[in-house]
């Protein structure tokens, strides 16, 4: 008997349907994986699942969990199911948490809801639930609150939470997108760990996470269930055609593009830069330390790391939106120093940025064609209206919207589309580098790879440069012709693009591409690389940063930090970073 | 926290200073002085009482002297009740007026609070019109209206309560002025809590719990009410000082022997010692007040408390 069974399960909000007749079983202690793009419906199915979508939701069709109908049954009734037999883990454990209660409290009340256990009992079983999901000193972490924990660990506790009743079903919305790499998967393998014959349905929107994980699929399309079927099969030979474009667009870490060639005039260099800010308790917090770098004309740099490592920090002092502590920034030739508000004007429009969160980046009130033609103003003012409206379709067009656009207001753009608009906007001015800052890290595999094709096309088309800051290596590998990996605000390895995949020399840049997943079932996923998360910046561990984490460390490593030489004809800080001892690893 | 809240203790002590200079200043530009009324004594007696109570020197040195007894405790004499001190008039008149206020308050919080919860849960239906409409009537509608009206509909008409005060034994007493003075700040507190609750239960911590089985009493109970309580927090100092001035109203209207009374009484007297002993007594204890609620905070809130 299935465990669940789902027939015609449709979702409306007023007229329109977010999910559309979907059926589909789940199995005891199978795992599934649910994957569509962003808006395709996986939440709503998921909410709908266990009764949680809002009021004014209407929910059709028969969910059947045990044989017994569970659709539109009153909170009282699915009380008893909600945690105890199906329980549910959210994106993004920061918001899923209390933050004014306790998280022993917080699991505590999950049993004594259930009447599993009170009392010394009670808290007996939080403390080892809280132990096997890997938090060090249980006892003292059942007092902590979740703002004293890191985003690993929160979501570690969110797991606890989920498990501690010995649920059927465990239904994970994208449990791990909020996390670094390294992170995810080892609360990926956890959760793997640790539900036993807990049934698993994992909802994301990353191929790569169900490959390895799962044994059958789900794939959604604009709210409809378009292909089912065990994960292999799907991979091999997908039927419906979104799954056939949803496999072509999954970037790959295991293989690259080919990209325009880059010339060897040095464009840009950054030497010894450090950039530091002071925390609330005006400590000292050294966020970018002693970077050195260089840019070439037409080359696309990438700078990849985890959260903390001093990527934005670092290209944003670049740009002077906030002073460089030491070091310096030579541009074509001449030096770049400054507030950006006290450079020159052509030295401005040179460098031009494009942040992560393109609704926030563009002002709600300017309809497109202001947006975009806004700098123009300020660079060009002999221009006419003609002129500039001109220059404005122009750039819309490199990144291929019509002129139907120009009167648009950005609550009337897509994602992918305004993140085009923020780039349109960067390009008018024909800059010399353009930073991308996370630049597509919101958006989903077809609108993505939209981006990063306007952007290789700008580039073989003007020469120009691209500084490309992202965590994830499949993304990277696609666009950038060399790679700079940082942790925790310094530089551990710079190399080819190629030759930093296929033959890393820095223990953590071997971790990273470890942790990404990879989407391909073929391709065992590989357990987590790495334990523990990215320490302090505020107290970083002596010698070389990255030792409390490194499985080659020695006393050596705790001592004395490693500088960046070159090895390979790239260059990496590292004392072990000898090609055979890599290699074997 | 200790450390915040000592800091908080010292950061007080300006801004109540500031209020006895200028509630002492204040005093002395009101026009006339204690004793030129019709029935005004010889010159040279009015000269020799002056100079009694000081108030032949220049106002700078007046205000040293007052400071100088305030550090002391000593509000000065009276000045219409030479016999008393105008601190030992402000103890006989607080027991009364703090039972007033702590009950009006006690009774504000547990109404307002409750009746904001409820329509939060029910927002939309009738309960929650219910409830609003009438919260937004409670405080439209001024102490010195409703007062009368309670009177007139519990005592004259219905004869459940007493109307007076003196003669009248027991609790029943307390619960019309109690209810006068409560009734608009349950209807803020109310509509406070209503929409923080609101904001609260859509916050996804709130899901989780759901999703964990919690029922909505266990939800809003381990929780929804703390956050929620936030800003009814905020809401507490503002709320105290309306109290009191609501009480100084109060106690005229249903003849109650409290602080209020006093300070009617003096203003009329023109019993200046004793308006500016009040006045700096309330401004006090308000920042007082108003420091516990800050402390209150880190209770409810453990990121401020880490500070
Ligand atoms: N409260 C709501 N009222 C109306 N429409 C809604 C509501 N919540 C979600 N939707 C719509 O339902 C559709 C499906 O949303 P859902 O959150 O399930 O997508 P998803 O597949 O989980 O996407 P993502 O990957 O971005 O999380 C979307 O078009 C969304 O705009
Ligand atoms: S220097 Fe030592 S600790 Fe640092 S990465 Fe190399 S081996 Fe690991
Ligand atoms: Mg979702």
């Amino acid at each position: 008997m299935s465990l669940l069974n789902v027939k015609d399960l449709s979702i409306q909000y007023g007229e329109s349907t977010v999910v559309d007749k979907v059926s589909f079983v789940v199995r005891r202690g199978e795992s599934i994986g649910l994957v569509g793009e962003s808006g395709s419906g996986k939440t709503q199915t998921a909410l709908g699942l266990l009764g949680l979508l809002p009021r004014d939701a209407r929910l059709t069709g028969s969910i059947r969990f045990k044989g017994s109908e569970i659709a539109n049954r009153s909170d009282r009734e699915l009380d008893r199911i909600r945690g105890r037999r199906i329980s549910m883990v959210f994106q993004d454990p920061m918001q899923a948490l209390n933050p004014y209660l306790r998280i022993g409290e917080q699991l505590r009340q999950v049993l004594l809801q259930h009447g599993l256990a009170s009392g010394v009992k009670a808290d007996q079983k939080v403390v080892a639930m809280l132990k096997r999901v890997g938090l060090q000193d249980p006892e003292r972490q059942f007092r902590a609150y979740p703002f004293q924990l890191s985003g690993g660990m929160r979501q570690r506790v969110m797991i606890a939470s989920a498990l501690i009743a010995e649920p059927d079903l465990l239904i994970a919305d994208e449990p791990t997108t909020a996390l670094d790499v390294t992170v995810q998967a080892q609360i990926l393998d956890l959760l793997e760990t640790l539900r036993h014959d807990t049934a698993l349905l994992l909802i994301t929107h990353d191929l790569g996470i169900v490959a390895g994980r799962c044994e059958r699929l789900l794939v959604f399309e604009a709210g409809k269930l378009v292909e089912t079927g065990a994960t292999t099969a799907v991979f091999a030979s997908p039927q419906h055609e979104h799954t056939k474009t949803l496999l072509a667009l999954a970037p790959r870490i295991d293989r690259g593009d080919i990209l325009p060639p880059v010339t060897d005039k040095t464009l840009l260099g950054v030497e010894g830069a450090s950039v530091s800010y002071r925390d609330a308790h005006h400590a000292e917090l050294v966020a970018v330390r002693d970077v050195n770098l260089s840019l070439r004309e037409s080359e696309t740099l990438a700078i990849v790391g985890e959260s903390g490592s001093g990527k934005s920090s670092l290209v944003r002092a670049l740009l002077g939106l906030i002073p460089l502590k030491a070091g310096r920034v030579v541009f074509a030739g001449r030096p770049l120093e400054g507030a950006v508000e006290t450079r020159a004007k052509s030295l401005r429009r040179d460098l031009q940025l494009v942040f992560q969160d393109p609704a926030g980046a563009l002002n709600p009130q300017m309809r497109v064609q202001s947006l975009v033609g806004e700098s123009l103003l300020v660079h060009e003012p002999a221009l006419s209206t003609p002129e500039r409206v001109q220059r404005v379709t122009a750039s819309l067009a490199t990144v291929g919207l019509d002129e139907s656009f120009l009167s648009r207001f950005p609550h009337q753009l897509s994602g992918g589309q305004a993140q085009r608009v923020a780039i349109a906007r960067a390009l008018i001015l024909e800059p010399k580098i353009l930073i991308c800052d996370e630049a597509v890290a919101a958006l989903d595999g077809s609108v993505r790879e939209q981006v990063l094709k306007v952007l290789r096309e700008v580039q073989v088309n003007t020469g120009m440069s691209i500084i490309f800051i992202s965590h994830d290596l499949a993304v990277v590998r696609s666009i950038s012709h060399r790679v700079a990996v940082m942790y925790l605000g310094r530089m551990v390895e710079v190399a080819e693009t190629r030759r930093l995949f296929s033959a890393p020399r820095h223990p953590y840049t071997r971790a990273l591409l470890d942790a990404s997943p990879v989407p391909d079932p073929l391709v065992a996923p590989q357990s987590a690389p790495l334990f523990g998360e990215v320490p302090s910046l505020i107290r970083p561990p002596s010698g070389c940063v990255f030792h409390p984490r490194c499985s080659y460390s020695d006393a050596r490593c705790k001592d004395k930090r490693p500088e960046l030489r070159e090895l390979d004809g790239g260059r990496v800080a590292c004392h072990h970073a000898s090609e055979t001892l890599l290699k074997q690893a | 926290m200790l450390r915040y809240a000592l800091l908080r203790l010292l950061g007080a002590i300006p801004t109540l200073l500031l209020v006895i200079v200028l509630a002492f200043l204040m005093v002395h530009a009101a026009p006339g002085g204690p004793f030129d009324d019709a029935r005004s004594p010889h010159p040279e007696v009015l000269a020799a009482i002056e100079a009694t109570y000081h108030l032949d020197e220049p106002v700078v040195q007046q205000l040293g002297r007052y400071l100088g007894g305030l550090l002391r405790g000593d509000l000065g004499p009276s000045f219409r009740y030479p016999d008393y001190s105008v601190s030992e008039l402000i103890g006989i008149g607080f027991p009364a007026s703090l039972k007033l206020g702590v009950l009006a308050m006690s009774l504000a919080i547990l109404v307002g609070v409750s009746a904001g919860t409820f329509a939060a849960l029910r927002q939309g239906s009738m309960t929650d019109r219910v409830v609003m409409s009438f919260s937004m009537t409670g405080i439209s509608i001024p102490v010195f209206v409703v007062a009368p009206v309670l009177v007139l509909l519990f005592a004259v008409k219905l004869h459940w309560l007493p109307a007076g005060w003196s003669g009248s034994a027991g609790v029943a007493k307390y619960i019309v002025p109690v209810v006068t003075l409560a009734l608009p700040q349950i209807a803020y507190i109310a509509r406070l809590t209503r929409a923080s609750m609101i904001e609260v239960l859509s916050r996804d911590f709130i899901r989780t719990a759901r999703a964990q089985g919690l029922g909505t009493r266990a939800i809003i109970r381990i929780h929804a009410l703390k956050p929620a309580m936030l800003p009814v927090l905020s809401y507490m100092g503002p709320a105290i000082a309306a109290i009191l001035t609501g009480s100084v109203v109060v106690e005229q209207v249903f003849g109650i022997p409290g602080l209020g009374a006093s300070f009617v009484n003096g203003a009329l007297n023109r019993d200046y010692t004793l308006v500016l002993g009040i006045v700096i007594f309330y401004a006090a204890l308000i920042i007082a007040l108003n420091l516990v609620v800050d402390l209150l905070y880190g209770v409810i809130d453990p990121q401020v408390r880490q500070r």
